[in-house]
Parts: structure tokens; C-alpha cells; sequence
């Protein structure tokens, strides 16, 4: 038929192959006759080829190869719908020869006008995965492509073959991450699932967990996304009430509609996305929608319940309204039931118990035997966790003794023992009354159980307990292997606590346990023996026989089975197995720490990128933000590494600039003049000097010299100001540290000495085009310790990350100095001072500003430093240390800190040598108390709006910036 | 994801499998064979077993079981729930097997493992296509998947009616167990609006309610604006061509459930006998004026029940003695002649009597109300210009409603 001219009969001759193929009938056979039809121009018979090709083409490669040019031909067809289903079907046929072809056409394919096109292309990719493992690369390609597709028809294929192919690839997600969440919404179904599914994975791996602090009292969470919330929260965490991460609360915000979606699937998945990731006080939403599911069928309610069971382990409260929706109903089947009982025994609590066990009873008398065994048991579970009702519970499940199905009575007697193992109470009426039911029971654990318990409490017992012996013993030879045992223990301790009147019959049990056909139960006899029955031979162990038998026995802890299951994801079928499937992929812990600087950055770099052409206003805040930080974070970091504890300059200028809503503000007073502790800056300093250390020093050589020379001819007149004393300068830590920090300071110098220029080639080198070529050669000859400073920041970012960072380099220095001291009126020290418009280094309200000493002299002059100061009210000067000497015609560059206070009042203070002093005083221009922010426009007038009052101030300083 | 599809009937005979990796054995349904003979019900055979190299979830629907195998991880609802949805249309062997015949047929929905229970769920698609294998057209145009390609993935573009209609019906169901004394244990009110809408062109369809706020717990069909819903508790929706479920509710066990009907009852087994007695009377309580009708009472007896020898006031009995199920059919309540059912039980000699008297499920409906209260204020219509015929229908029904006794 399939030679037939007419389409009706190959249709029909389709239609019976593809039957056949569906009742599981061998078809092969027909294959050169089927794939001559491929190219058919009957669509209906095409699609039954396809069906045919797909499955037998496996089996006949070479012959399957003749259709392939079939599939390149309808590749190119105008009709997306043909396009799409060409692409399948070359895809689904799992040829190892095509790979190459399949790679192409799956490109091709994900430039596709139609996103339903695009979607089969990321169908594609996972079959073409899982047939040729190799093309990894080249699919991830694609795969990152498919991602920044905006057609939510896509979204879902696309994370689909993403988990499939590279889930751990979780920086693939990062750029697209905000826009999953908003589509969300929009995906269907199944592609919700994936994605929430992804999105759950990778919100663990990026955010901070929301649930250390407010382990159920408040909504403090700190999340993050990225680094620029990541170093926001850096701060948050030392300071004040956190918010949660926007872009964490994006997602859980996004999901919740989703609650209430129809399909089962995608409620469970949010459902674990609330559980794993949201605060606990926001994943209570959850259990209203999944009680809803309880409704529908049972694989369904199998799946919740176990879910719900996991869950109420953890959290009682969540499910505790709904405690009645469990409430189990006589058709159930069994393994709904028993996932009910297991969820009512997680919910049971000292309120609502004797409702609970009201319920229990009915639930014992079940026909379902197997059922009311499990009740049972949960009620044992009650009673343990609940202490007020293990008396109630005790007594009901002695009731239940006389129960007369044996397995009932049978798993009764089993919990009673355990819980009278717990109670080391008198219970003797009971353990009588268990010891009748033995001539009754048949169950081997509920013999062993009695037994057990009999023997256990054979003390008070002591009428009963021999003669239940003399029982056991006639009927050993036809117990059940456990009870056997259960009698030797027996027979065992009555010998150690009443061996008159039980003598005889341990002997002969003993005998009766020699013989037998268990070896376990040999074993064991002749160990007893050996153990009790006092002979010669019998070592110090027999002395302690007793204490070995009868010694106190810990209670079991009867806990819940899906104890052990929550390390598994919710909602995947390694959960529900309670065993992990192949595949499955661990959910990450949340970060403890914030991960390192260095992929921060990227991820930083990354998040510009994407907002810069999203056109998002926030453009550069990211940017900016993480420059600041990053400077405090390296200080944090640092001085943690220090002895001090800094916490309180620290914290003031976190909280300066935490809350601070404009981000240049915290950047500004790196530059301004401020009340910072000098101890503080002195280890800034001193970090200053470590991280110098680690810069290289090559191509400073000759910096070197000159730096040399100037330090040799300044060395004098530093030397003159040595004498007078620096006390009135001192603030609040500083005396400790002093001298430590000279020490320090001095070697900063050596190596500052090195380094700096070399530097400040860097920055010229590295910095944006339009640095001024003036300013590199003006720097040069004034070095000064926070150009070097700066420099080291700089490198810090420019070795990490992002070049995008501009912010604090000026664009120009000026080379124009201003006279401190002409040398007539120094007595030949001359002193020249200028701004180097860097962060000073000593504190980030300190205007850094530089001195350079000459000594015009024809002699040393020694001990140069700052004397008495004259300060107005909360202006802060952080001195250079003292010059031992200075050179004739030798000059040295020092550098000091000024907290101007944002004025531009003088700070007038003394230069002394070892002979003189000067009185002197530095004037700010404006401008120098300013730090330098690049922004852009639009950015500039929205802190200009922010700061209101300021902005007076903040337009001399754009003014500067861009000289 | 799923590797292969069984059907197997409930003799255990796989008549129909579906590959869409590498071909799967049919030896890996001893497995579930296995399982299924350990369990003694077929209700409880377990969903998931876990073989050597695969894993077997199973569903069970219509006396049909669909045993997917899969290799991988995956979200085990995720494969429940097309299936599901597509279990629901079958009602017998032979549509499952046009189906999915159908399904190969158009070979779209197979595009991958996944993607072919997506493709399933959309549910004009399905009704399409089972019209299609039943009339045997095969204008092959159509079933290409028109949803897929419109913005609103729900409906056709295009739709015509010459009559423009709109129903909604309002069913509710109430959950309950009641204990011996007659007292209710739990209650509950599950809802759904279903609707059957036939209106041409985009229409644009608000729903409004008179006591919005009695609904609990909602899931919506993916039409519906959830923000307006949130907003206003307004049903604001482009409405899928034909019959679908529009929300399905839940009115919470906090508000105080009217039980309408409640039963008399005294089951007792006699010790060392061979005979019991049975007697049930239903009477209705706080009907609210409707006649409740539809009245079936499902007992399942224990097994040592041999026989059983009633006589009903109304209606007709049956019992089952190879399942124990007796089923009585009652009908409709008159209040002046409550309906009983009377008589004796034959046990199987010699054995001990049941400790536990059967559980009642009862059935039955009310026509015209909605237990909850809740009741449609009115619907609009907009972006379309004719005026479409609008109707409303409540009933009550009785859900998984239990007596204990």
C-alpha cells in the first residue's frame, strides 16, 4: 500500500504501521518502504513517517540518513509550524552521524524569527545533549543566547535545557535573572515549574539566608543579589534593620500568584521555592494552597502529603489551622492514610491532643489492619512527645490489649514496651497483664516485646517472672528465632536476680539453646553460659554479669520517618523516594560568607552592562556604591588584621554612609576633613604601608632616587620641629599607638618612596582618555603618600574587575602649590604645601594635603614638626610624623590630614625645628574640600534632588570634576 | 524526563507504549506488576517504584494505569499532572487509544518528552483532536496549534457562534465526616465554577460576586487577571473557547458548614452468630426549601459479610459480595416518608465479628443552591458588540462525605 499513487491508502497503511508500533509490534522491517514517503507532500503522512523515523531510526542509521536532506529542505520553509517540526524530528533521531548537521540547524534555529521556532531549538538542545555529550560547549552557546530571548514561549524550553545541559553554569542566569522573574508569570505551566525549579537553586546560591535573624520574630531579612546589594548588605549587617534584597523579594513577590495556579506541578514548586528560600515568617502562605491540592488525585495527595510531612517536622505551625483537612477517611488508600497519621502525629501538640486522640481511636478500630497498626504506633509517638497525655495513651493502648486482632494487640504490646521503657515507672500491673497475653499472642515481636519487658523488670515482678519462664521454656523449641533470643535474655537475668528458684530452668533452656538449629541462638546460649554459670574458667567478666544484664537501657526515641528527609529538595523525586536519584542536583546551603570580591566584581561588571542598555536610571549607583564600599570593606578587612578594635570610627562611618541614600556623599567624606581618631588613621596608614608592600616596584627605581634626594634635603627642617610636642594633637587612641605607628610610618616612607610613581603612571595609564597629560609629570615631583593610596585602590579594582569604575581619580591635579613658609621668614625652611585631591589616607574626612620641606640652608636642620596647633572648633589636623633631619638644600615631601570641617577656615598651627618655631596656616580653596565623582548627568540631577540642601554645594563639585 | 509511556489495563495486559528516548523494554512493567500484586487494592499500588535503572510512577485512573518510566531526576508532579488532565477525557479504552493514536497522528504534541503533556493540557486541543479521530476528518490545517502562536495562548483566533452563550455552573461540594453521635468531625466546602463559554471574537468577560469574601482558598485558570482579583475580587478574564474550569475554591472549615442530610443508623454484628442487623434512615436538615435529590449511600461491609438480606422503604439496593459494596439508590428525600433500609446481615460462620461497624458515604445533590452563600452578581462583557446569553446554574453536591458509625 505504501507504493500506492493514492495519499488515502499510504495514509492508511500509516496509520496500521504506527498502530503496530504503539502495541509494541516490530515494524522495522517496513523501514526503506516508510522513509521513501518522507518527502510526501500529504502533511498528515509526513508527520506518520516522522513518527515512524523517530522510532526505528536508531535501529537503521544508514537508511535513516536518506531522509536528512529532506529535514535540511523543510528547515528553510516558510511555515514556522513545518520549520519546527523538521527540527524535532532531526533531532529526535539519535544518529550520532548528523551531530554536525543537528548543531547547525539548532543554531540557525535560535535565530529564528518565530519564538515557537525557538523553542523546539531549545528542545533540541537537550536531545542533542544527551546523544553527544562532547557539543556541550557549543550548546551552552546557544543556550546563553536563548536566554536573553524575551518570548516567555521560550523562557521555559530555554531553563529547561539549561538544567539539562549545564546547571551548574549559574552565571549564565545572573544578567537574566530579573527578567525570568517578571515573566514568570507569563510562562506556561510547565515552564513555570522548571523555572521556579532553577530559580530556587539559584536563589540559594546568591542570596543570604533570610532566616538567621528572624527565626520567626521579625522580617529582618538580608538578602542580596549581586554585589552591589551584596556590599550594601555588607554594611547593613554592622548597622541597622535590613531590608530584604530587592531582587530576592522580586522573585518570592512573583511566585505568589502562582499559589494559586490550577496545576498541581506549579504550586508544589513554588511551594518549596517559599519554603527554601523566603523568610519564615512569609512561608506560611504555602500551606493553604497546598492543603487545596489534598483535594485532588491521590498520586497527587501522595506526593503533597509527603511534602507536608517534611514540612511539618520543621515547622509545626505552618499546617496546624488545617490540622482537620488530615483527617483520615476510611477510603483512603493505605499509603494516604498512614501520611496523614504521620502528619497528625507531627501536629500533635498539648492543645489540640485529645481531639488528636479522640480521632485515633476511631482510627484504631479500621478494618485496615494495617492501618490501625500504624495508629497505634502513632500514638505511642504522642505519647512520648507529649508528656501530659502518656498516662491516657498508656491506658488506651492497654485496652487495645484485648483487642482480639492480633496484629492490633501485637503492635500495642511493641509500643508499650517502649514506652514503658521510657517510663521507668511502676507499671507492674501491666507487664501481669502482658505476661497472661503471652499464652494468647502469637506474633513473635510481641512475645519478644513481653519477654523483654518481663525480663527487663524482672525485680518487680518476681512472682510472675519464673513461672513465665517455666512457660517459655516448654515451648521454646517452637518459637519464632526472636523470641528464642528474648528467652535466653530472660532466663539469663532471673538467674542473676533470683537463681533459687530459676536455677534449674536456665540450665535447661541454656541446654535446649545449645541445640538448636540457629547459630545466632547458640551463639548466644554459649556466650550466656559462659557469662552467668560460674565455673573456673569464667574470667572477671562473670563478676559483672549482672551489671551487663540488668543495666539501665536507654529509652528508644520514636521518631518520625521523614525525620531524615529534608535535606532533599522539596517536590523531587529524590524526596519522595527518600534515596537520591540520578540527576538530582544538592541544593546549595546559603552562603555563609559573602563570596569572594573578585566574582563580585564580575558580577558587577555584568549588572552594568545589562542596565546600562536596559536604560534603568540606576546606572551608575551600582558602580559608585561598590567603589565606596569597597574602600571600607579593604579598611574593615585591614583593620581586623590590626590589634585595635576600630569599631568606633568604623561604625560611624558606616552609618555615615550606609544610610546615607546618595552614594557620593560616603565618597565625599573620603576627601573631607572630618572627625576621625587619629588611631584610626594611623592604621590606615599602616595598611597603607602593607598593601605598598605588595605593588611592585620595578619601574620606580628612579622615582626612587629623586624621592631620595627630596627626603635627604627636607630632613632638616623636619628635623627643627621635632622638639615641641605633639600633645595637644592628640585625640583619643593615639598615644598607645604612637609610637608603633612612627615606626611604621617610617617604613611607609621608604616604601611609599618606591612605589608611588610608578603608581601614579598606573592611574595614568589606566584611567579614563581624558586624564590630563599635565597632571602626570605635576604628580610626579610631589609625591605624597594618598596618590599612592589611591593608586593601590585603584590597582585593587583594576585587577579584580571593572575599568567602568571611575570615580574619585581626578581628572586634574593642579600643579599650583602655595607658599606655608618662605624661606627668609623659616630661618632658610622653606615650605610649600598643595592639594593632591586624593582620599587622605588618614581618615575620609581629612582633605589630604602635601608638604614639601626645603632646606636652603647650608646645614642639618633637625627635628622638624608640628607644634602647637590653633584649630577652631572641630578642625583636626593629623600631623606628619617628625623629620629627624633635613640636608642642606635636601627636600621632603611629608603629608598630613586636615579635617577642614566642610569650612574654609584657617588651620593655623606651628612648624618647629629643633630651634624655631613658625607659626603657620593653611587656607582651603572651596574646591579642595571636595572629592571628585564621575557621573553622569542624569545621575548628577538625581542626588541632586536627593540632597536638597546640599546641592549648592554639590555643583561646585561637578564643576570641579570636570576641569 | 519521561523516557517511556505503558498503558496497562487492569488485567495487566500492556496495550499500548510510547517511546520517546531510546526504546524501553516492556520487562520493566514486571516491576510494577510486582507491586501491584504485593498491594492487595489497586488503589494501593504505590506511585513511585524505584527499579535498578529506572524509576516507575504510576497513576491510576479509570481502571488504567499509566506507568511512565524515567531515568533522571525529576519533580514527580511535574509528570502527574498532564496525564492527568488527559486521563480525565478518557472515558473507556477505545477514545485513550483514538487518542493517542491522534496524538501520533498530528505528531505535534510530541516534541519532546515534556512538552507533549504541556501540548495535552491545553484542553480545546485535545477536544479538537478527539473530534477529529472520531468524525475521521483530517483537515490536517486545523491541527496545527493555533494557541501557540496567538498572543492569548488559550484561545483560538477567529471563533464564531451564531448563538453567543455563556454558562456558569456553580458546584460545590461539601467534605465531611461525621462521627457516631451524629456530630460533624470535619466539614468543608470545595467549590468550582466551571464555565461553558461560547461568544465570538475576543470578548472580555468580568465576573462579579455578591460575597466575594467567602472564598477562601482560589486557583484560577490562567485567563483570569490575578491582579485584578486582588484588587477589586473581581473575575476579569479573556475566556478560552468552550468548556473549561474557571476557578475552583475553597470555602474555609472556619465558617460553619450546614449539613443537610443526617442519618440514623444501627449496625450490629452479634457475637458467635452468623447473622447482624442493618438499618439506616436519611432525613434532611436545614434543606433550605430544596428537595435534596440523587441520594446513593456506599457501604463498604467488612469481609466476613456473606450476604445481605435488606428491604428498602425506597429506592433500590445492591451488594456486592465479591467487594462487600453495598450501594443503596435512594433518590429523592420526601419529609414525609423518611427512606430506610432494613434487615440482616449473613457473616461467614465461625468467624469473629467485625470490631468495627462500615463507614456511609453518601451522595447526593441539590439542585439550585450553593450551601456556601456564595452567589454571581452579574457578568459584563467587553471589546465585543453583541449581546451574549448569560446563565447561571448553582448545585450542592455531597464530596467525600462519611458517616462513621
Amino acid at each position: 500500500m505504501l507504493e500506492s499513487n493514492k495519499d488515502s491508502a499510504k495514509l492508511d497503511a500509516m496509520k496500521r504501521i504506527v498502530g503496530m508500533i504503539a502495541k509494541g509490534k516490530n515494524a522495522s522491517e517496513l523501514f526503506p518502504a516508510v522513509v521513501k514517503n518522507v518527502a510526501s507532500k500529504n502533511i498528515e503522512i509526513k508527520k506518520l513517517v516522522y513518527v515512524y523515523l523517530v522510532r526505528y531510526a536508531e535501529e537503521q542509521q544508514d537508511l535513516a540518513l536518506l531522509s536528512i536532506s529532506t529535514f535540511q529542505r523543510a528547515l528553510k520553509d516558510p511555515n514556522q509550524l513545518i520549520r519546527a517540526s523538521a527540527l524535532r524530528v532531526l533531532s529526535s533521531i539519535r544518529v550520532p552521524i548528523i551531530v554536525p548537521i543537528m548543531m547547525l540547524a539548532i543554531k540557525e534555529a535560535s535565530a529564528d524569527l518565530s519564538p515557537y521556532v525557538r523553542k523546539n531549538a531549545a528542545h533540541a538542545i537537550q536531545k542533542l545533549y544527551s546523544l553527544d555529550p562532547d557539543q556541550k560547549e557549543m550548546l551552552i552557546e546557544v543556550i546563553e543566547k536563548l536566554l536573553k530571548d524575551k518570548s516567555t514561549l521560550v523562557a521555559g524550553s530555554v531553563v529547561m535545557a539549561f538544567e539539562e545541559v549545564c546547571p551548574d553554569r549559574i552565571d549564565l542566569i545572573h544578567k537574566n535573572y530579573r527578567k525570568l522573574c517578571n515573566l514568570l508569570v507569563d510562562v506556561e505551566e510547565w515552564g513555570q515549574v522548571v523555572i521556579i525549579h532553577m530559580l530556587t537553586r539559584y536563589a540559594r546560591t546568591q542570596f543570604v539566608s533570610p532566616w538567621k535573624e528572624d527565626d520567626g520574630l521579625e522580617d529582618n531579612e538580608k538578602n542580596f543579589y549581586e554585589s552591589d546589594d551584596e556590599q550594601k548588605e555588607k554594611t547593613d549587617q554592622k548597622k541597622k534593620p535590613y531590608t530584604m534584597d530587592p531582587d530576592h523579594r522580586l522573585l518570592i513577590r512573583n511566585t505568589k500568584p502562582l499559589l494559586q495556579s490550577r496545576n498541581a506541578a506549579v504550586v508544589m514548586a513554588v511551594a518549596q521555592l517559599y519554603w527554601h528560600i523566603s523568610p519564615k515568617s512569609e512561608a506560611g502562605i504555602i500551606s493553604k494552597s497546598l492543603v487545596r491540592l489534598l483535594r485532588s488525585n491521590r498520586e497527587v495527595q501522595y506526593i503533597v502529603l509527603q511534602n507536608i510531612a517534611t514540612m511539618s517536622i520543621q515547622r509545626k505551625g505552618l499546617f496546624e489551622p488545617y490540622l482537620k483537612s488530615f483527617y483520615v477517611r476510611s477510603t483512603d488508600p493505605t499509603m494516604i492514610k498512614t501520611l496523614k497519621l504521620e502528619i497528625l502525629t507531627n501536629l500533635a501538640n498539648e492543645a489540640n491532643i485529645s481531639t488528636l486522640l479522640r480521632e485515633f481511636q476511631t482510627y484504631v478500630k479500621s478494618q485496615d489492619k494495617q492501618f490501625a497498626a500504624a495508629t497505634i504506633q502513632t500514638i505511642g509517638r504522642c505519647a512520648t512527645n507529649i508528656s501530659e497525655v502518656t498516662d491516657t495513651c498508656l491506658n488506651g493502648l492497654v485496652c487495645l490489649l484485648s483487642n482480639r486482632d492480633e496484629i492490633v494487640v501485637a503492635e500495642s504490646v511493641v509500643v508499650i514496651k517502649k514506652l514503658l521503657q521510657m517510663q521507668p515507672v511502676q507499671h507492674g500491673e501491666i507487664i501481669k497483664h502482658m505476661a497472661k497475653l503471652l499464652d494468647s499472642i502469637t506474633v513473635p515481636v510481641a512475645r519478644a516485646s513481653i519477654l523483654w519487658l518481663i525480663g527487663e523488670n524482672c525485680e518487680r515482678v518476681p512472682v510472675i517472672a519464673p513461672d513465665v519462664l517455666r512457660k517459655m521454656a516448654k515451648s521454646f523449641t517452637n518459637e519464632d528465632d526472636l523470641v528464642k533470643l528474648q528467652i535466653l535474655n530472660l532466663a539469663a537475668k532471673l538467674y542473676l536476680t533470683n537463681s533459687k528458684q530459676t536455677k534449674l530452668l536456665t540450665q535447661y533452656i541454656l541446654n535446649l539453646g545449645k541445640y538448636d538449629q540457629n547459630y545466632d541462638i547458640r551463639d548466644r546460649t554459649r556466650f550466656i553460659r559462659q557469662l552467668i554459670v560460674p565455673n573456673e574458667k569464667s574470667g572477671a567478666l562473670s563478676k559483672y554479669a549482672k551489671k551487663i544484664f540488668l543495666a539501665q537501657k536507654p529509652a528508644p526515641l520514636l521518631e518520625s520517618p521523614f525525620k531524615d528527609r529534608d535535606h532533599f529538595q522539596l517536590g523531587t523525586l529524590s524526596h519522595t523516594l527518600n534515596t537520591k536519584a540520578t540527576g538530582y542536583l544538592e541544593l546549595s546551603n546559603w552562603p555563609e560568607v559573602a563570596p569572594d570580591p573578585s566574582v563580585r566584581d564580575v558580577e558587577v561588571v555584568e549588572l552594568a552592562k545589562e542596565l546600562i542598555p536596559a536604560g534603568k536610571a540606576k546606572k551608575e549607583n551600582p558602580a559608585k556604591k561598590f567603589y565606596s564600599e569597597s574602600e571600607e570593606e579593604e579598611e574593615s578587612s585591614d583593620s581586623s588584621s590590626d590589634s585595635e578594635s576600630e569599631s568606633g570610627s568604623e561604625s560611624g562611618e558606616e552609618g555615615d554612609s550606609s544610610e546615607d541614600s546618595s552614594e557620593d556623599s560616603s565618597s565625599e567624606q573620603d576627601s573631607e576633613s572630618g572627625s576621625e581618631s587619629k588611631g584610626e588613621n594611623k592604621r590606615t596608614a599602616k595598611r597603607n604601608s602593607k598593601i605598598k608592600e605588595e605593588s611592585d616596584s620595578e619601574d620606580g627605581e628612579k622615582e626612587n632616587e629623586k624621592s631620595k634626594t627630596s627626603n635627604s634635603s627636607n630632613a632638616e627642617s623636619s628635623s627643627i620641629e621635632e622638639s615641641s610636642s605633639d600633645s595637644e594633637s592628640e585625640s583619643e587612641s593615639e598615644s598607645e599607638i604612637e609610637s608603633e605607628s612612627r615606626k611604621v610610618t617610617k617604613e611607609r616612607e621608604k616604601k611609599t618612596k618606591q612605589d608611588r610613581n610608578p603608581l601614579a603612571k598606573d592611574i595614568s595609564l589606566l584611567d579614563l582618555d581624558d586624564f590630563n597629560p599635565v597632571s602626570t609629570p605635576v604628580a610626579l615631583p610631589t609625591p605624597a603618600l594618598s596618590p599612592s593610596l589611591i593608586a593601590d585602590l585603584e590597582g585593587l579594582n583594576l585587577s579584580t574587575s571593572s575599568s567602568v569604575i571611575s570615580v574619585s581619580t581626578p581628572v586634574f591635579v593642579p600643579m599650583k602649590t602655595h607658599v606655608l613658609l618662605h624661606r627668609m621668614s623659616g630661618k632658610g625652611l622653606a615650605a610649600h604645601y598643595f592639594f593632591p585631591r586624593q582620599p587622605c589616607i588618614f581618615g575620609d574626612k581629612m582633605v589630604s594635603v602635601q608638604i614639601t620641606l626645603n632646606n636652603t640652608t647650608d646645614q642639618k636642620i633637625a627635628n622638624i614638626h608640628i607644634g602647637e596647633k590653633k584649630l577652631p572648633i572641630g578642625m583636626q589636623i593629623h600631623v606628619f610624623n617628625p623629620i629627624e633631619s633635613l640636608e642642606p638644600e635636601g627636600s621632603i615631601t611629608v603629608s598630613m590630614g586636615i579635617d577642614f570641617c566642610d569650612s574654609t577656615q584657617t588651620a593655623s598651627f606651628q612648624l618647629c625645628t629643633k630651634d624655631d618655631c613658625f607659626n603657620v596656616n593653611i587656607q582651603p580653596p572651596v574646591g579642595e574640600l571636595l572629592l571628585p565623582v564621575a557621573m553622569s548627568e542624569k545621575d548628577f540631577k538625581k542626588e541632586q534632588a536627593c540632597l536638597s540642601a546640599l546641592h549648592l554645594l554639590s555643583k561646585p563639585r561637578n564643576a570641579n570634576r570636570n576641569e | 524526563m519521561i523516557h517511556s509511556l505503558f498503558l496497562i489495563n487492569c488485567s495487566g495486559d500492556i496495550f499500548l507504549e510510547k517511546h520517546w528516548k531510546s526504546v524501553v523494554s516492556q520487562s520493566v512493567c514486571d516491576y510494577f506488576f510486582e507491586a501491584q500484586e504485593k498491594a492487595a487494592d489497586v488503589e494501593n499500588v504505590p506511585p513511585v517504584i524505584s527499579t535498578p535503572h529506572h524509576y516507575l510512577i504510576s497513576i491510576y485512573r479509570d481502571k488504567l494505569f499509566f506507568v511512565s518510566v524515567i531515568q533522571t531526576e525529576v519533580p514527580p508532579l511535574f509528570d502527574y499532572f498532564g496525564e492527568c488532565s488527559e486521563a480525565a477525557i478518557k472515558d473507556n479504552v477505545v477514545i485513550v487509544y483514538e487518542l493517542l493514536e491522534e496524538m501520533l497522528d498530528n505528531g505535534f504534541p510530541l516534541a519532546t518528552e515534556s512538552n507533549i503533556l504541556k501540548e495535552l493540557i491545553k484542553p480545546p486541543t485535545i477536544l479538537r483532536s478527539v473530534v477529529n479521530s472520531i468524525t475521521g476528518s483530517s483537515n490536517v490545517g486545523d491541527t496545527l496549534p493555533t494557541g501557540q502562536l496567538s498572543n492569548i495562548p488559550w484561545r483560538r483566533a477567529g471563533v464564531k457562534y451564531t448563538n453567543n452563550e455563556a454558562y456558569f455552573d456553580v458546584v460545590e461540594e461539601i467534605d465531611a465526616i461525621i462521627d457516631k453521635s451524629g456530630a460533624t468531625v470535619f466539614a468543608e466546602i470545595q467549590g468550582v465554577i466551571d464555565a461553558c463559554i461560547k461568544l465570538s471574537g475576543m470578548p472580555d468577560l468580568s465576573l462579579s460576586f455578591m460575597n466575594p469574601r467567602l472564598l477562601d482558598d482560589v486557583s484560577f485558570h490562567p485567563c483570569i487577571r490575578f491582579k485584578r482579583w486582588e484588587s477589586e475580587r473581581v473575575l476579569s478574564f479573556i475566556p478560552p473557547d468552550g468548556n473549561f474550569r474557571l476557578i475552583s475554591y475553597r470555602v474555609s472549615s472556619q465558617n460553619l458548614v450546614a449539613i443537610p442530610v443526617y442519618v440514623k443508623h444501627s449496625i450490629s454484628f452479634k457475637e458467635n452468630s452468623s447473622a447482624g442487623r442493618f438499618d439506616i434512615t436519611i432525613g434532611p436538615k436545614q434543606n433550605m426549601g430544596k428537595t435534596i435529590e440523587g441520594i446513593t449511600v456506599t457501604v463498604h461491609m467488612p469481609k466476613v459479610v456473606l450476604n445481605m438480606n435488606l428491604t428498602p422503604t425506597q429506592g433500590s439496593y445492591t451488594f456486592d459480595p465479591v467487594t462487600k459494596v453495598l450501594t443503596w439508590d435512594v433518590g429523592k428525600i420526601t419529609p414525609q416518608k423518611l427512606p430506610s433500609l432494613k434487615g440482616l446481615v449473613n457473616l461467614q460462620s465461625g468467624a469473629p465479628k467485625p470490631e468495627e461497624n462500615p463507614s456511609l458515604n453518601i451522595q447526593f445533590r441539590i439542585q439550585q443552591l450553593a450551601i456556601s452563600g456564595l452567589k454571581v452578581n452579574r457578568l459584563d462583557m467587553y471589546g465585543e458588540k453583541y449581546k451574549p446569553f448569560k446563565g447561571v446554574k448553582y448545585v450542592t453536591k455531597a464530596g467525600k462525605f462519611q458517616v462513621r458509625t
